[in-house]
């Protein structure tokens, strides 16, 4: 393919992400570019040209250690949301911008802190983007006929660092305030995170189903070859130790990584998006290996032993005659090295100019000028850094011409990027580590880096027969750069690891505890330690005494914000503590809202020497710190306790009136009740009461008038006997007093008994009685009970159909663990209104004083609190219209 | 011969009332419930009704409006015998023109006096 082709592809490429970067810019709040969906994809930003094509290299070399750097990740990623949302939270608080403001915040906004994160960070990312640009400019060169010319104007790897710096300097440094976010240049991250791994997947299909016929096919072929088994098991013990290295190692990565700390932490909206990310991140880190390791055999078989293994997936559809498809695996290798670079290099750009230029020597400077002044110079400081830092790396890739895999670079880099992990999170949990130590640890380790990794590097490369290597230095084998103290079995990049990470952590350790920080920076590590407890406190949170002019402060918060700016924050400020603004002293809350505010602008440190030159502060002893911190933290938890109580008294307050409520209705039920009783208990009284005092002054009454009345009398007793029976029955199932004594019966026995009871009074009606039951079902029931309720309903039927005529049906249905009975017959039928009430004690009709009619009126209330102790139901068919139709339903399972 | 209207579904007791008042020469008319009472009433026009509270249909207070809602049965007296035995109950009758109230259960000889001083001159 011709250069001008390919570099017109790359133009229109570019220009197309631009116009979507744009496009998102203007929609931030868009729920297309606002979603969680986004945020995961730009985690993303992970796999780099070293994910796209190193790792074929290092399978097709090495076998399956590639997946460590992936599973490093998806193994811990559990423990990375928990620690990620809290760094979220504390970022968003204090406005960091980048790992450097952080670790520097966390020791009380150390300034030199600050710049030796920002060193290593530097140090460990500038070989990474010139591996980058390596990779476009090697991949360039194989997808046209030949190598590029090598002079500097001519070499169209220089055009590309050049267009992806102008990328980043334009959707990067848009406000000074760095901590903001950048939702355009984030969707298109989350875009060409997509396109990677869609472009990647359809090599990986290409190579696996197209070039050979499936993974099975690839397996048979590639195990014929010799040496397989090293390519696909771990050969011994030492590998296993390499590989858990390897997974540690980058698990820091993903935390520390600057790119990544800007993707994850800076450019987080919301801390709801981690739950999404959570699972949708190491799901695209695992599509992403699917087929990386079939690619490396199809490499392996197909092509030629001097093919550099990085490039495989370049390489396989170009031999293949498939340019088109050599040219979309190459789009996707300059997507992943797009976001990489440009990421990397914004992040990059915010630490040197908050933690590097400004706090060394632009302080001055910034402190003399005006504020649209001021925003012009932090801005331009991060263009010019984001360009130096790119062409910078050009320049390493050009000059050092590494010949080395992809992969190992990428290792150097993190083990480099590694030596932040003591400070960063051993400080997030242990409020005893201070700033010197953090400071020790890293310098410590990175001298181990230097002296195991990149030293015997630059020896090999430029001294001709050292034996700095081989022997040690003077011949002392103990100091090997590659086998430290005698530990000689990992390869170079884990020893370098393991050693540095002996010696930071060993450093750090020992000087926190040698030497305590001062109250400042111990107010800062409770604050982070503590950050649930005492970030509630915010300003509160910081203890400092001395004297400062609320004048001064405005002075300098409106040289960086603007008039505006700086007066609606100092509203908000007054508004949130109930403060009134003439006052002319500040105090230390006004203090630490105002170094927190310019932290986004100039980065923490150099928020906290600005405002230090207007203040006079005066030192506060560590005691006195954490005394005020738990004062603090007592009067708040004291507060949410009231709160708390406050709302609890509500609530009982509420249940008491509820509980109040439900007794005076209960009450009311309860006199209804008694008034019905006491009215069907003075009925027959009255009636045996009349008829007896009639006989009393009878001694003319005809005989059998005489034996009527008595006879009358006699009925009325057991009217009330009965009566007397009911109301009691009712009143223990309804309190649930009575055991239902459970036990296993066929239900067509319970039926037969029933019919038994009623023959007699049926026979006389000349009543059909049909009983319908197909199989025999056992279950566990009170049968008294159950009896007592299927006499009743038949009772009721026997009582309201005609003579003669009368028809009553029982059928008995199971379906599935229920058994329903239903009770019909043809008489006169229930009232449709009626029927909600007929199951309530005394069932009445709508008018209170209409008598119901004949029975007690509580037979079927009986009946239902019989059922409800079953854990049944009994209902009536609404739409019954020949008679009454009764249902009763009961689990067979139940005892 | 006076005539009086015994109104009570209760079987028992209306018998008991009837040959109690049949003996002291009244003669008595017999209704379940208030809409047979007030057809009774139309043909037979009573000196006095008994009246019980409760019944099916038409209870004891709609049958007395329109017994005192109608001027033909103007001369008509009433007496509630009812189970319902609450001061208001009580009230309830009486305002709405009943001549007496009794209250279940009750005494015969004290139902036929009050009946003999109210139509008997």
């Amino acid at each position: 393919m011709p250069n001008y082709a390919i570099i017109l592809v790359i133009i229109g490429y570019l220009v197309l992400l631009f116009g979507i970067g744009i496009w998102a810019d203007r929609r931030s709040r868009s729920r297309w570019v606002h979603n969680p969906w986004v945020y995961a994809l730009s985690l993303a930003v992970y796999c780099s040209a070293w994910t796209y094509y190193g790792s074929v290299g290092i399978a097709a070399t090495s076998g399956v250690s590639f997946l460590t750097t992936y599973l490093g990740p998806v193994i811990a990623l559990p423990l990375w949301v928990l620690v990620l949302k809290r760094i979220v939270v504390l970022s968003k608080q204090y406005q960091v911008s980048s790992i450097a403001d952080f670790i520097s915040l966390r020791y009380g906004n150390d300034r030199s802190i600050g710049a030796i994160v920002t060193i290593i960070c530097v140090v460990a990312v500038l070989p990474y983007i010139a591996l980058q640009l390596k990779a476009v400019s090697e991949t360039f060169d194989i997808l046209s006929s030949g190598p590029d010319s090598t002079s500097l104007f001519t070499d169209s790897t220089f055009y590309i660092a050049i267009l992806l710096a102008v990328f980043a300097a334009l959707f990067g440094t848009q406000t000074t305030d760095a901590s903001r976010r950048r939702s355009g240049l984030m969707f298109t991250v989350a875009v060409e995170s997509v396109l990677k791994l869609v472009f990647f997947l359809i090599i990986g299909i290409y190579a696996t189903f197209y070039l050979f016929n499936g993974t099975t096919d690839i397996y048979n072929q590639i195990s014929a070859l010799d040496g397989f088994e090293t390519l696909a098991t771990f050969e011994n013990m030492e590998a296993s130790i390499n590989w858990y290295f390897m997974i540690a190692l980058s698990f820091f990565a993903i935390f520390l990584l600057p790119r990544q700390f800007q993707a994850s932490v800076v450019e987080n909206t919301s801390t709801a998006h981690l739950k999404k990310a959570s699972w949708v991140f190491p799901l695209y880190l695992l599509l992403f290996n699917v087929f990386v390791i079939f690619i490396a055999w199809a490499g392996k078989l197909l092509l030629s032993a001097d093919v550099n293994p990085d490039y495989y997936t370049l390489y396989l559809p170009l031999e293949h005659g498939h340019k088109l498809l050599g040219l979309m695996v190459f789009l996707g290798g300059l997507s992943s090295v797009i976001s990489m670079v440009v990421v990397s290099a914004l992040a990059l750009s915010t630490m040197v100019s908050n933690n590097l230029i400004i706090p060394y020597g632009f302080l001055k400077v910034l402190n003399n000028s005006n504020p649209e002044t001021n925003a012009h110079t932090i801005k331009n400081i991060r263009r010019i850094a984001i360009f130096i830092l790119i062409i910078g790396a050009y320049f390493f890739y050009v000059n050092f011409n590494i010949e080395l895999l992809l992969f190992s670079i990428g290792l150097v880099a993190f083990v480099i990027i590694a030596q932040l992990a003591p400070a960063f999170f051993i400080g997030l949990f242990w409020n005893r580590g201070s700033a010197t130590a953090a400071k020790m640890g890293i310098l410590a380790g990175s001298i181990v880096t230097l002296y195991t990794l990149a030293l015997p590097f630059l020896i090999d490369v430029f001294v001709e027969g050292s034996t700095f290597t081989s022997a040690g230095p003077n011949g002392i084998s103990l100091l090997k750069p590659y086998a430290l103290f005698g530990l000689d079995f990992m390869p170079p990049v884990t020893h370098a690891f393991f050693w540095s990470m002996v010696f930071n952590i060993m450093f750090y350790l020992i000087f926190s505890v040698l030497r305590k920080g001062d109250y400042r920076e111990r107010n800062y590590a409770e604050l982070v330690v503590n950050a649930s407890t005492i970030g509630e406190l915010e300003e509160n949170a910081f203890v400092w005494r001395g004297e400062a002019y609320k004048s001064e402060i405005e002075k300098v918060l409106i040289r960086f914000l603007g008039e505006k700016n700086t007066a609606r924050a100092l509203n908000i400020f007054h508004r949130k503590y109930d403060i009134d603004p003439n006052q002319e002293k500040a105090d230390a809350r006004l203090v630490n809202f105002s170094e927190k505010i310019l932290t986004g602008s100039i980065g923490a440190a150099s928020a906290k020497l600005m405002i230090g030159q207007v203040v006079k502060e005066q030192p506060v002893s560590l005691p006195e710190v954490l005394k005020v911190l738990e004062e603090n933290k007592e009067t708040i938890s004291a507060n949410k306790q009231l709160q708390q109580q406050s709302y609890d008294l509500k609530r009982v307050t509420q249940r008491l009136k509820d509980a109040n409520n439900a007794l005076i209705e209960k009450d009311k039920q309860k006199d209804e009740f008694l008034d019905t009783v006491a009215h069907e208990l003075k009925t027959p009284t009255a009636s045996i009461r009349a008829a007896s005092e009639v006989l009393a002054d009878a001694d003319d009454m005809p005989e059998e008038l005489k034996k009527k009345f008595l006879n009358n009398i006699a009925n009325d007793a057991d009217r009330l006997a009965v009566l007397i029976t009911n109301i009691l029955d009712l009143e223990k199932l309804s309190s649930g007093r009575e055991i239902m004594d459970k036990r296993n019966h066929e239900l067509k026995h319970t039926i037969a008994k029933a019919i038994d009871g009623i023959y007699q009074l049926a026979l006389k009606k000349s009543i059909q009685i049909e009983v319908n039951q197909v199989e025999a079902i056992n279950m566990y029931y009170d049968e008294d009970r159950i009896l007592q309720v299927f006499t009743n309903l038949l009772s009721n039927s026997v009582k309201f159909v005609p003579e003669q005529q009368g028809v009553i049906k029982i059928d008995v249905l199971k379906k599935d663990q229920n058994v329903i009975i239903s009770f019909e017959d043809n008489g006169k039928g229930i009232p449709s209104e009626d029927i909600q009430y007929i199951f309530e004690k005394f069932y009445q009709s709508n008018d209170q004083n209409v008598k119901k009619p004949i029975g007690s009126g509580m037979g079927l209330a009986i009946s239902r609190h019989i059922i409800e102790s079953h854990n049944g139901t009994i209902t009536v068919d609404p739409h019954f219209k020949n008679g009454a139709r009764f249902i009763v339903e009961l689990k067979t399972a139940g005892i | 011969m006076k005539k009086i209207l015994i109104v009570d579904d209760e079987p028992n007791i209306v018998m008991s009332l009837e040959y109690a008042f049949q003996k002291q020469g009244y003669h008595v008319f017999i209704a379940r419930d208030g809409s047979e009472a007030l057809i009774i009433m139309e043909r037979e026009h009573p000196d006095l009704v008994i009246l019980d509270v409760m019944m099916p249909q038409v209870d004891g207070y709609e049958t007395i409006k329109v017994i005192k809602g109608n001027p033909a049965f103007a001369k008509a007296r009433v007496i509630f015998l009812s189970a319902k035995s609450k001061a208001a109950d009580i009230e309830k009758g009486l305002s709405l023109g009943a001549d007496q109230y009794f209250t279940k259960p009750f005494s015969v000889k004290k139902l036929i006096t009050a009946v003999d001083q109210l139509i008997r001159i």
